[in-house]
């Protein structure tokens, strides 16, 4: 199937080779004749074409004008509902939209739909959806395969050519890992370079939006767009934001690239510990040095990530009470009443689960055992990439352990699911950009993904070791 | 097993979260072997290590202190499930 990228679309559209109007309607028959897939929560043909009519009438420029992006249901819009993949909030309506939307509506892309998601972003499968899993597009006729997750839905978005382009959000893997799933690109940038206001809070010291793409170019023109200062996020970062695109660079001739000797973990597929000794390989042909480097508290990132992203989840979700907005059960004779009720009929079972984790940990008496615990050791994982990248400039590991797996497997114990993350968590506890680039094949033929990471801010360097793999790759 | 009926109901009642005797059950499984795993970081020390809050390494900006009016309260109560004159109506509380 031939994908057409998103700068060589903006060409054509600047030529005046397509319309905006002819290059939609390209992509919502596929979105029609996709939807056994199940990728969005939320599409509407009408909502598109109204987006259509109205750019039509516009004779501004804009960087993005008519381009279709497919924004992941956690981000606040106020042109389609907002679920966040949850039955609590199956009816909201937000009346203020994500900065990381509005970013994209400001620069004239057309939103095509609300793509699906593990409910409140916590799973790696999309499969805890209320709405139902998504299936990756690249399953073989019999065996349904998971699209990771859990941004699974813009993944499976980008990966079915039903948009040019997705947002994501990233806790601990949500982004990489189904890009990885999926074979297509994901980024996620730097703690604190996209602003997390209007987006559903999982676990706010580790949320950060990011981008789904076809290619690393793809990927470096819309970051560029949803990057950005926000004070409404008291997270947010005042960095100077460089143009991406204009800037990628393939010559990595004198940089030192790191590879993690505890990235070699028991039980990785053979093709996965392959493919990493290629690109490591091609990287030297490129007249990269390799480093071997230690980051030692790897092992321990799993643990500290599962106490850490359920304690922030039990406050977070404390807010969805069925008395501000969303669900509220039928069963209210008292005020507690409601409230268990509520949040009893409305949350899913992985939800609940993390919610009672993140409680138990917080609790009186427990809280320096685990929660603070995990932030001491987080603290020493942060401290092991500080080390390393004085001697790197950047590190290149596999994104995630295996390639797309059936539909519902793992899905009984959590554990064995939460060791998908197990090599993108790291980077998300020390607030570190990564990206997960398509990078050979399995003995099924299914994608794998290599994943680079790069310093705080540094997602030049990351564009540009990603781009360098991407043309060794193609 | 650090985890029991006894606890279970009360991490529960705390969450506002009503459960089932075989969700219960089910949770007291899960998160026993949750809390199980976890465990392995005792073998970390972590003496004298600050624990990590917040991962920028950029310096947050401060904002001026002036008051911001955005008289948004009836796009605030839009999508409440019930109100009332310009409030949020829950289950009476007073008898």
């Amino acid at each position: 199937m031939f994908k057409s990228s998103l700068k060589q679309t903006l060409k054509d559209l600047e030529t005046k080779k397509i319309s905006i109007r002819e290059l939609n309607q390209d992509y919502l028959k596929r979105i029609k004749e996709n939807e056994n897939l199940n990728v969005f929560i939320h599409f509407s043909e009408d909502n598109v074409l109204k987006q259509i009519d109205n750019l039509e009438k516009d004779n501004s420029a804009k960087k993005l004008k008519g381009i279709p992006i497919a924004i992941k249901d956690l981000f606040c819009t106020k042109s389609m509902p907002t679920t966040a993949a949850s039955k609590i909030l199956e009816n909201f309506n937000p009346t203020y939209e994500s900065f990381v939307t509005q970013k994209l509506l400001d620069e004239g892309s057309i939103f095509v739909g609300k793509t699906n998601l593990d409910e409140f972003a916590m799973g790696s499968a999309t499969n805890t959806s209320f709405f139902g899993n998504t299936i990756n597009p690249l399953s073989k006729e019999n065996m349904p395969l998971a699209p990771g997750g859990s941004s699974g839905g813009s993944a499976a978005a980008v990966a079915a050519d039903l948009c040019l382009g997705a947002t994501g959000t990233d806790t601990g893997g949500s982004i990489r890992q189904p890009a990885s799933f999926c074979g297509v690109v994901g980024i996620k940038p730097t703690y604190g370079l996209c602003s997390r206001w209007g987006i559903a809070a999982f676990a706010s010291s580790l949320d950060q939006a990011g981008i789904f793409s076809h290619n690393v170019e793809d990927a470096s023109i819309l970051l560029q767009s949803i990057a950005g200062f926000d004070q409404r996020d008291s997270t947010s970062a005042k960095v100077d934001i460089p143009n991406y695109f204009e800037n990628l660079d393939d010559d990595l001739n004198g940089k030192t690239v790191g590879i993690p000797k505890e990235y070699s973990i028991d039980g990785t597929p053979m093709e996965i510990s392959q493919i990493w000794q290629d690109a490591i390989k091609f990287l030297e042909k490129k007249g990269v040095k390799i480093k071997n480097i230690s980051l030692p508290h790897t092992k321990y990132a799993l643990p500290t990530y599962y106490i850490i992203a359920p304690a922030e989840a039990s406050s977070n979700l404390a807010r969805y009470d069925g008395v501000k907005y969303g669900f509220r059960s039928d069963e209210i004779n008292s005020l507690d009443e409601m409230y268990e009720n509520t949040r009893a009929q409305g949350f899913g079972r992985e939800v609940k689960r993390r919610i009672l984790i993140g409680t138990y940990v917080l609790s009186a008496g427990y809280y320096d055992a685990y929660y603070l615990k995990a932030q001491k050791v987080r603290k020493l994982i942060a401290d092991d990439f500080n080390r390393a990248f004085k001697e790197c400039d950047f590190i290149v590991t596999p994104t995630a352990p295996s390639a797309a797996f059936p539909l519902n497997e793992k899905q009984n114990d959590p554990i064995k699911m939460y060791l998908n993350d197990v090599f993108t968590v790291p980077a998300s506890l020390a607030g570190l950009p990564g990206i997960s680039i398509p990078f050979g094949k399995d003995k099924n033929n299914l994608p794998l993904g290599i994943q680079i990471l790069g310093k705080h801010f540094d997602e030049q360097q990351v564009f540009n070791a990603a781009i360098s793999l991407e043309r060794s790759y193609e | 097993m650090k985890i029991d009926k006894n606890t279970i109901n009360k991490i529960a009642r705390l969450s506002r979260i009503k459960l089932d005797d075989k969700e219960s059950e089910d949770y007291i499984n899960d998160l026993n072997s949750i809390l199980d795993w976890v465990e392995q970081l005792n073998e970390v020390n972590t003496e004298n290590v600050e624990p990590l809050s917040n991962i920028s390494s950029s310096i947050l900006p401060k904002r001026e202190d002036v008051s911001n009016d955005s008289n948004s309260s009836e796009e605030i109560l839009e999508n409440a499930p019930d109100k009332l004159e310009g409030f949020f109506a829950v289950p009476k509380v007073v008898e």
